[in-house]
């Protein structure tokens, strides 16, 4: 029997893996995937301890997690297209129009 | 034996979540970040959470995979392997590390409620997981479960006029 907090580190190892990549990545379509991740290890939190509490609340949360997932999947790829469209690219960095 | 599996889903989980944030080539991300996915979904079935597992692999791993790499492949953005990094890694990589101390930290230093809930794991394999989900879904969860349809559509109609290129 695997201890609830093993799940609670592995899921608390991948957040900070996801952070770290949303921090240092320049590629826009990378930094969405390393959110996904992030949503993941949050998720894997959220179905651990509805298992120990014995409520399957948590259970049907991630099922809205992974719905607005595939909503931000959607929209966020739409707006990557659109942007590449107008600048040829999808680094971060070029994305300044609203810096002065 | 189970937690001999654990440790094994657990390496590849993490191996693959540092090839995520470290690859040049966005495919070599997508591709690592399917099978975290797949790890994931392996923890789900230990968690007796086997219709998640299913909807893990079929909503992530399949249909928001697919729109990534589709994205990538039609955007077919060249690789630059000196500037696929900011110049804040230091930076970034200390932040992600606090992170990493305050959640251990959290963790390690508190502990979980005590089972509180009728669904232990031997309900769960008598009833059946889907039909208690499906059941608590259309009873507690009514208008949140509706609510989450007009979202979706509302992402439908963003994705298409962000992506259009003329109206």
């Amino acid at each position: 029997m695997v201890s609830l907090n093993s799940y609670l580190l592995v899921s608390a190892v991948l957040f900070s893996l996801g952070t770290i990549g949303v921090l240092t990545r320049k590629n826009a379509i990378v930094i969405f995937m390393c959110i996904e991740l992030m949503l993941n290890s949050v998720n894997l939190t959220f179905i651990a301890l509805s298992r120990h509490l014995g409520n399957l609340d948590g259970q049907i949360f991630v099922l809205f997690v992974m719905t607005v997932a595939a909503a931000e999947a959607a929209v966020g790829l739409a707006l990557m297209i659109a942007f590449y469209n107008n600048k040829e690219t999808i680094d971060v960095d070029d994305v300044n129009m609203l810096k002065w | 034996m189970e937690s001999l599996f654990f440790t094994i889903v657990t390496v590849v989980a993490i191996i693959s979540g540092i090839l995520v944030i470290t690859c040049k080539n966005p495919i070599n991300n997508a591709l690592s970040l399917v099978m975290t996915f797949f790890c994931l979904a392996t923890y789900y079935v230990m968690l007796d959470a086997p219709f998640m597992a299913a909807v893990q692999v079929m909503v992530y791993a399949g249909a928001i995979m697919v729109l990534i790499v589709f994205t990538i492949m039609l955007l077919n953005i060249r690789v630059d392997a000196t500037k696929s990094h900011t110049h804040k890694v230091i930076a970034g990589s200390i932040i992600g590390f606090f992170t990493l101390l305050n959640a251990l930290f959290v963790i390690l230093k508190s502990r979980a409620a005590l089972p509180t809930g009728p669904y232990s794991g031997e309900t769960i394999r008598q009833v059946g997981h889907t039909e208690l989900i499906g059941k608590e879904m259309f009873t507690n969860f009514l208008l949140p479960f509706e609510a989450t349809s007009i979202l979706l559509l509302v992402a439908i109609i963003g994705a298409v006029i962000l992506a259009k290129k003329k109206l």
